[in-house]
């Protein structure tokens, strides 16, 4: 290549686009990064450039073709209503903003890349979804809401674009939920209460991915991933009952409709931001299998979910520990507030 | 189609009993493997200085049921508490493996297993035939019959096949909705190796090199009334046969004797099962008369035939896109299941004594 790749990331003062910002840092194929978000980033990147911008405006359109991006990278697609004013103000962000953004994208002559996050809720969740969910499963007939639904529909437009524009590589990664010492997730929330609700006689199986493994699918996906759709997740599982065990907390086994109480109560005080729809994962679960990444672009994630639970659990408090991390990752007590983990949801 | 040319397979000589292993098992009860030919063990022991199985060498892993045994003896070792201790810490602090499906080989082998027992050996007592058919590894497809209003056949069917199989291995059936909409069953069934029914998961675990079982009568035959027993049910729509096809891995037949008395189902209070969203709500001689203690089985005895396998590397590559051809072979390993359930019920004579 004879020069560098010019990338531009949507949701940049999010945790994903912001990890990956800091990712590119150090990376020579990388000459430059562009960030739009409504805040600032809260930590300064090299190489970044940040523009205040809402992806639904025609400033992204601009800002493609003036800075010649090449590589498009989508995170801004959130699974918390309460951050955005509103179910019906996630929703239009979610989908609109990804409807838009590919509108834009779609006229810029220099794109050759886009990269989406999406997510593994896509493929819903009840008693007659496979134990292990490939990236071909047909989940016409999953019952989606929320999350779920707009990552779907964000997808179908996706796609649509890879349709219309044959000449841009376009690759979506579904992604488990992330876990590790400074992310912030529903599930990092959800794992941090004292006392944990769960359904009672049911026990899923918890299946997550590391937050540096997470970082690490987007780098490397930005390069060497062929057009498709990957799932992005650690490697094992575990039962929700020994994930409690491990944080040394106290599971309070409820039955179904208590827990739905429980967590409206919870979302409510704000201590929870656990969607409703989410909440079929306390009977189900959902398992994915990475196989694919793994083959077509090289993707091993580091941790398995009992490390990356492990890690959560030891390195909370924002100390290192012993396992080598990457440059991003380094820089983490200064992105911590004390015992809480990042401000920034993924 | 009959794949007859298999030289290990023990002959199902009606009353014929084989050699028994004389080791002793890790739960300190005989091993009740059939003995290699000319040998006094079974595949699992025969191994150089099998003699050294006895119960009070300290090499030998000791498992919990074992401690649990010895403790309850008065014989009060030091350690075997020590060693309790660590397998409940060990338990409590979530420090066990289980696999992508959650199956938590620890849980079922050392606590649920001993748990069935009883209920095997003395209260349906059950005879197994034929187990060593089932190949020592690699996939394969169990194909069973599906009776007794509760799913207990699978449980039963589980239980012979770890504990009688020469190489202990463990079944994999797959389950439908109802199971994992169940509170503790769900999750039972889960840590037992059980997993959903559809194709997905039956590929993910034959590439796995397991052992599947399928029922394929599924809710008409657990659902089926007295009048019907032992008669087959449809086979559903040969899906099984059809990933059997393409995973090219054997069928073994499976005959279940014994489920259809242990739970007789002589009503079907079709209003009250729909109010409760089941497939069918079961009324027996004993329940709802007997209220929760009419959930009790009745103590029938039992026979589980595993049958000759039937290779699926016989039929060409497109075999399974060939419906007439996938309903054919469905319906004639469904006969081959109805005979071996008639077979079985001779065998078997009386119901209850």
């Amino acid at each position: 290549m004879d020069r560098g790749k010019r990338i531009l990331i949507t949701g940049v003062s999010n945790f994903l686009g912001l990890r990956i910002a800091k990712r590119f840092e150090d990376d020579d194929e990388v000459e430059a990064v562009f960030g739009v978000d409504l805040r600032e980033p809260s930590v300064p990147v090299d190489k970044l450039e940040f523009v205040r911008a809402d992806i639904r405006s025609p400033l992204i359109a601009r800002i493609i073709d003036s800075n010649e991006i090449d590589t498009l990278i989508h995170t801004n697609i959130t699974s918390h209503p309460s951050r955005l004013g509103g179910r019906s103000q996630m929703k239009e962000n979610n989908v609109m903003g990804t409807l838009q953004l590919l509108a834009a994208a779609q006229r810029a002559k220099k794109i050759q890349r886009v990269i989406m996050k999406s997510s593994t809720a896509v493929y819903g969740m009840g008693p007659k979804e496979p134990s292990i969910v490939g990236e071909d499963h047909d989940n016409r007939h999953a019952h989606l809401y929320g999350y779920g639904k707009d990552c779907a529909e964000a997808e179908t437009y996706v796609r649509d674009f890879a349709r219309r524009r044959k000449d841009v590589e376009v690759v979506i990664l579904r992604t488990q939920s992330l876990i590790g010492p400074t992310v912030r997730t529903n599930m990092t929330d959800y794992l941090s209460l004292p006392v944990i609700p769960t359904a009672l006689g049911f026990d899923p199986r918890l299946q997550l991915v590391h937050e540096e493994d997470a970082v690490e699918a987007f780098g490397r996906a930005t390069h060497d991933a062929p057009r498709g759709i990957y799932n992005i997740t650690g490697q094992g599982v575990v039962f929700l009952s020994k994930a409690i065990r491990m944080l040394g907390k106290v599971g309070l086994p409820l039955l179904f409709p208590a827990a739905q109480a429980a967590s409206s109560v919870l979302r409510r005080v704000g201590t929870v931001d656990f969607p409703p729809d989410q909440l079929q994962f306390l009977i189900y679960g959902r398992v994915v299998d990475y196989g694919r990444a793994r083959e077509e672009f090289g993707f091993v994630p580091r941790y398995t979910t009992e490390e990356a639970i492990v890690d959560f659990r030891d390195h909370r408090d924002g100390s290192l520990g012993s396992q080598p991390r990457p440059a991003w990752a380094r820089e983490l007590p200064g992105l911590l507030e004390p015992g809480t983990g990042s401000k920034e949801y993924a | 189609m009959q794949n007859a040319a298999n030289d290990n397979v023990i002959r199902l000589d009606a009353r014929r009993e084989p050699r028994r292993c004389v080791a002793t098992t890790t739960s300190g009860r005989p091993c009740r493997n059939n003995a290699v030919d000319g040998g006094d063990y079974c595949r699992v022991h025969q191994r150089p200085g099998a003699e050294a199985q006895s119960t009070t060498s300290s090499e030998r892993p000791i498992s919990d049921t074992e401690l649990v045994d010895r403790l309850v003896d008065g014989g009060v070792d030091p350690s075997a508490i020590e060693k309790l201790r660590a397998f409940m810490s060990r338990r409590l602090k979530g420090d066990y493996p289980i696999d992508e499906f959650g199956y938590d080989r620890e849980l079922t082998r050392e606590i649920l297993i001993p748990l069935i027992r009883p209920l095997y050996e003395r209260y349906f007592r059950v005879r197994t035939l034929g187990v060593s058919r089932i190949p020592n590894e690699g996939p394969a497809l169990l194909v069973a019959n599906h009776s007794g209003t509760i799913p207990i056949d699978a449980v039963m069917m589980q239980y012979a096949v770890t504990t009688e199989h020469p190489a202990e291995r463990v079944v994999r059936s797959v389950g439908a909705d109802l199971v994992w909409t169940t509170p503790f069953v769900s999750h039972l069934a889960r840590k037992t190796g059980n997993a959903v029914a559809c194709d997905e998961d039956a590929y993910a675990l034959l590439e796995r090199d397991q052992l599947v079982a399928v029922f394929p009568e599924g809710f008409k035959g657990v659902g089926k009334g007295w009048s019907e027993r032992y008669k087959l049910q449809r086979f559903g729509r040969g899906g099984f046969i059809e990933v059997a096809l393409r995973a090219r891995v054997p069928i073994v037949p499976v005959a279940i004797v014994g489920a259809e008395e242990a739970f007789p189902m002589v009503g079907n209070a079709k209003t009250l099962a729909s109010l409760l969203r089941f497939p069918y709500f079961p009324i027996t001689p004993t329940f709802p008369l007997l209220g929760p203690l009419g959930l009790l089985p009745l103590p029938s005895r039992w026979v589980i035939e595993f049958g000759e396998p039937i290779d699926m590397g016989q039929y060409p590559q497109g075999a399974a896109d060939d419906k007439m051809f996938v309903f054919d072979l469905t319906d004639s390993i469904r006969d081959r299941i109805q005979q071996m359930v008639y077979k079985g019920l001779k065998y078997r004579g009386g119901t209850f004594l």
